[in-house]
């Protein structure tokens, strides 16, 4: 009889990383579902662009790199790089936008490193950060929710318009729908104090409802990937719980100046980071306590750069940033083994 | 009972339902039995039975080698029929010492009772314990009598028996609980009386309600101190270290065995083979064997003697023809896949899985490491599998080893959670044995380094020893020869004593000779005496004048202080001699060159002597020209002619013996004698100077 010899193991679970990556995807949906509800069909459009591209020029690379084409566009990890980034860009932007996004994305930040599990940064988060640094105008004209323009009540555009708008890049449609994020507003106040911006800005007063619902469905999707053991609670709970305890203080301090917690929690790129970015586990640390180092990081980024720095929204600093000090966090957040007395600290015997 | 928690772990399907539905039944007795020698950590067993001897069941056909070893029984009457190296069931497929023996099926067992083990010694109780070939048989197969000789003064503060049995698929412990608790429990009081613990539990998992019943009603029948404590399932709570975690909540430090912590564990079957060791006096000859998989189709659990053929086990599940696509050893995921199902039982075989192809999948191919860290939440001793993975790929080994690689127990749980199918375990295990391999390449070069350090040191003693003698004996000879050199002027005066000397001594031996003639005639009354008197007479005065000639000479040589170095054959000095003098101290010089350890001092002496022999042989050369020119002779052109009437000489030779024609050859002749009458006359002009 011809018997199979392996070594053991000799059963595995059933899960793969194309599985993992299609838990991640699934748990996008309520967030691109929200986006669409409340700013149209531009982001659609541009997930459609940036899944198109990024998968060709993951294709490209492969075929480059002589590995078999199928096999690693399978594992789904370009196309969760290419939601990312389509939900992180102005869902009016135009089409090269996401085209150049995405060739940052996989040749320079993925593949270029080895492909998928070698990247040191998070491959999205490079190519917004170069996008915004590139094309200042195109990435900072965010849709107004639709509750805001048009007459009353809710109208989402036609199909057509968000198509023209994305692909002509006509600048009148443009005027008619763009402004300043809740985030943008609060900054630039000029001189003017937080409670006044509150009480006579009309995107604070009645925009921020969208911006609010859209972040309670990241966080759903977060919790259902934490649930389904995609990832650990440490990253986001620290994250979320930095930024909540900072800008608390900062806030108790003195409200005029400060963005309370709870929209800083809850406007910009805070869930989506938290559960969705933060979380890519290339590019963050590994062990438990790592994490946590790594949210801590995160959070406070993201509250000093939101608060002092030149952008607005500072998630993607803050995440690249942390990328860059992630191998030095696993030094010193070893877990003690079994049997020894310490953990290892340090890098020393490396 | 307080149950703590060991990190990680995994939960695998079970699969233990299909073999705990019947009874445990007992396996036919094999045709042949195969028993190899090494069932157990340690050395492997000698054989002490020979090819052809019949055996009884239960009689000891090998010792134990050592102090760690176990000793092996036969598990049938019969024959032993060989004794050879055949398949094994380890990972390497290789063969090892095994003995075979033929049944004659009667089963017969050889002379054994009981002994009670409360009334004899110590010592006694554990070398009975060794003779009986008692091993674990939760998998590792140490020799219980090696792990329970604990000193006197060596406190057990926990002995743990292990109940667990966590891998799936595996159902003997379950089985054997289910049927014979009382006797483990017996086997326990032996352990106890040996260790004397201060507390002992019983760690069962809560996936073996059956045999948790058991147990407790065992428990309330037998007059024993034990405590049961059931435990979460989750793989691998039947490890030792992550069963004392749990049990105990102490964590057993690296590099340390429990027993130095004071915990003992011993595996329920292990208990059960004490008891009827002991209480029973039956070797260990057989074993629980669950036989699973969905290639058999009547899956269970058997007694089985030790060195049956798995085919047999098999064949009484009812192996379906053609499914198994894999046989594993042990459970799913430690066990490792046989080649073949000719290999037999041992201690330590405690399940078979004939896997079909949809159980047991060949694993999928390895994909990128994408870091998700799943690995080090399963992992029960806590490392970082993602690195020790990294750094075994990359072959850098320190790094791996700084990392407690050594401290990972092989239990697959990382390997089981990975997302991208990395076969984890075995980088692991590559890695392991790598550095073994380094540790043992650099052990036998640093015994190799000293051992040449140690040559060195050897051969330069000798070499200076050696030339510490060369030079007492150069001083000596010098000394010598200077001594001789003082002790006469004249060559004849040193020949004059030599001769003296020797006519003393034959004067002496004639008139002993002499003498004892004379006595012997005077004894004798025989004719001649007075002639004989007369010789002896004259003899003695021989004698006597001999001996003062010999002792004035002596003292009048060592009067002669005076180095002669007006010696007549100074003027002449000996080219030929001093020429071969050079010769000898130049090969002398070339041999040492080119010796294998050179010599540098001899070197240098021998270099010294040869210019001297040279510088001497020159020095006499000019002496002898100078002597030749004196005389009014060119020697350099004497010694040129003498050659070269050498050379016409040889010519003439040649032509004579080239030429046939007669007249030619009368002429040749002539010439010849010419030429060798001129080189005649030049030699003797030369003679004087040579």
């Amino acid at each position: 009889m011809s018997l199979i010899r392996m070594s053991s193991p000799h059963v595995t679970r059933s899960n793969t990383s194309s599985s993992v990556m299609r838990l991640v995807l699934l748990a996008m949906i309520p967030g691109i579902l929200a986006l669409t509800l409340f700013f149209g069909w531009g982001t659609l459009i541009q997930i459609a662009v940036c899944l198109i591209s990024g998968l060709a020029f993951e294709a490209l690379a492969l075929k480059l790199r002589g590995l078999p084409v199928s096999r690693y566009l399978g594992d789904y990890s370009a196309a969760v790089t290419a939601l990312l980034l389509a939900v992180s860009i102005p869902p009016s932007a135009p089409f090269w936008i996401g085209i150049v996004g995405m060739f940052v994305a996989i040749l320079f930040a993925k593949q270029v490193y080895g492909g998928i599990g070698n990247n040191p940064f998070n491959p999205a988060m490079v190519a917004y950060a170069l996008l915004l640094i590139s094309f200042p105008v195109q990435m900072t004209s965010w849709n107004l929710p639709y509750v805001l323009s048009g007459s009353d009540g809710w109208s989402i555009p036609a199909l057509s318009e968000s198509l023209s708008l994305i692909f002509a890049g006509s600048s009148q449609v443009m005027d008619a729908y763009t402004g300043a994020t809740p985030l943008d507003i609060l900054r630039n106040r000029d001189g003017f104090t937080t409670e006044e911006m509150w009480r006579s800005n009309q995107t604070l007063i009645e925009g921020t409802a969208a911006y609010h619902a859209l972040s309670a469905a990241w966080f759903m999707g977060g919790i259902y990937l934490i649930y389904k053991k995609v990832f650990t609670w440490h990253t986001p709970v620290s994250i979320l719980g930095t930024l909540g305890l900072v800008s608390a203080i900062a806030y108790g301090v003195d409200p005029s100046n400060f963005v309370d917690p709870f929209n800083h929690l809850t406007l910009g790129a805070t869930m989506l980071a938290a559960f969705f970015i933060a979380t890519d586990p290339v590019s963050s640390a590994t062990s438990n306590r790592g994490r946590i180092v790594f949210g801590i990081g995160i959070g406070l980024l993201i509250f000093t750069i939101r608060t002092w720095g030149n952008y607005p929204d500072a998630v993607a600093f803050a995440v690249l940033l942390m990328n860059l000090a992630a191998p030095m966090i696993d030094h010193y957040t070893q877990p003690r083994s079994y049997g020894h007395k310490r953990a290892r600290f340090g890098p020393k015997g490396e | 009972m307080k149950v703590f928690s060991f990190h990680g772990g995994i939960h695998p399907p079970e699969n233990k339902k299909q073999s705990t539905r019947a009874e445990v039944r007992h396996l036919a007795t094999p045709k042949t039995l195969v028993i190899p020698t090494q069932q157990h950590l340690g050395l492997a067993a000698d054989p002490v039975v020979s090819v052809g001897e019949k055996v009884l069941k239960g009689q000891m056909i090998a010792e134990p080698v050592g102090r760690i070893s176990a000793s092996l029984h036969a598990p049938t009457s019969g024959t032993v029929t060989a004794i050879e190296e055949l398949p094994v069931p380890h990972a390497s497929g290789l063969t090892a010492e095994c003995i075979v023996i033929e049944s004659d099926g009667l089963d017969q067992w050889i002379d054994h009772q009981a002994i009670d083990y409360k009334s004899i010694e110590r010592n006694e109780l554990l070398h009975r314990i060794r003779q009986m070939g008692i091993a674990g048989m939760g998998g590792a197969g140490f020799p219980t009598d090696v792990k329970l000789n604990l000193s006197s003064d060596h406190i057990v503060t926990t002995l743990i028996i292990n109940a667990a049995e966590c891998e799936p698929y595996i159902t003997a412990d379950d089985m054997l609980m289910r049927e014979h608790a009382s006797e483990i429990l017996e086997g326990v009081k032996i352990i106890q009386h040996l260790l004397k613990p201060i507390k002992t539990l019983i760690g069962i998992e809560d996936n073996k309600p059956n045999a948790i019943r058991a147990l407790n009603e065992a428990l309330a029948n037998t007059d024993i101190d034990l405590d049961l404590v059931v435990v979460p399932t989750k793989y691998p709570s039947g490890g030792e270290r992550q069963l004392i975690q749990l049990l105990t909540g102490v964590e057993v430090p690296s590099g340390k065995i429990p027993a130095d912590i004071g915990i003992v564990m011993q595996n329920v079957g292990t208990a059960q083979a004490l008891h009827r060791a002991i209480n029973h006096g039956e070797p260990l000859i057989q074993r629980i064997v669950t036989v699973t998989g969905e290639a058999v189709e009547h899956p269970g659990n058997f007694w089985a003697l030790i060195g049956t053929p798995f085919s047999d086990l098999l064949s009484a599940a009812d192996l379906k023809p053609g499914a198994m696509h894999r046989l594993v050893m042990g459970g799913p995921m430690m066990g490792v896949a046989a080649e073949t199902d000719a290999i037999p039982v041992i201690k330590t075989t405690n399940c078979l899985i004939a896997a079909t192809e949809s159980e047991m999948p060949e694993a999928p191919a390895a994909q990128p490491c994408i870091r998700c860290g799943m690995c080090e939440q399963a992992c029960p001793a806590q490392l970082l599998p993602q690195q020790l993975y990294w750094f075994a790929k990359g072959k850098e080994f320190e790094k791996a080893k700084n990392h407690n690689l050594f401290d990972c127990i092989e239990c697959g749980a990382c390997a089981y959670v990975c997302p991208s199918s990395i076969p984890l375990v075995q980088f692991y295990r590559f890695a392991k044995s790598e550095i073994r391999a380094e540790a043992l390449e650099q052990r036998k070069a640093d015994h190799a380094r000293e051992r040449f350090e140690a040559r060195q040191a050897r051969l330069e003693r000798e070499a200076i020893e050696k030339a510490e003698r060369r030079k007492a004996r150069a001083a000596e000879a010098a000394k010598a020869q200077a001594e001789r050199k003082n002790q006469s002027s004249s060559e004849s005066g040193n020949s004059d004593t030599a001769a003296l000397k020797t006519a003393a001594a034959v004067a002496r031996t004639k008139l002993k000779k002499a003498e004892v003639a004379l006595k012997n005639a005077q004894d004798k009354g025989l004719d001649g005496v007075d002639t004989l008197q007369s010789t002896v007479e004259k003899l003695k005065q021989t004698a006597t004048e001999a001996e003062q000639a010999l002792k004035s000479s002596t003292t009048a040589s060592t009067s002669n202080a005076a180095p002669s170095k007006s010696d007549p054959k100074a003027d002449k000095p000996d080219l030929k001699a001093l020429k071969q003098q050079v010769s000898i101290m130049r090969t002398k010089l070339k041999k040492a060159e080119a010796a294998e350890d050179k010599d540098l001092n001899e070197i240098k002496t021998l270099k010294a002597r040869l210019e001297e022999a040279t510088q001497a042989h020159t020095d006499a050369d000019h002496a002898l020209i100078e002597l030749a020119n004196n005389a009014g002779i060119d020697l350099k052109q004497l010694r040129i002619d003498v050659a070269m009437a050498k050379v016409a000489v040889t010519k003439a030779e040649r032509m004579i013996s080239k030429s046939d024609d007669e007249k030619e050859q009368e002429t040749l002749k002539t010439e010849l004698t010419s030429a060798k009458s001129k080189l005649a006359q030049l030699e003797t002009q030369l003679k004087p100077y040579e």
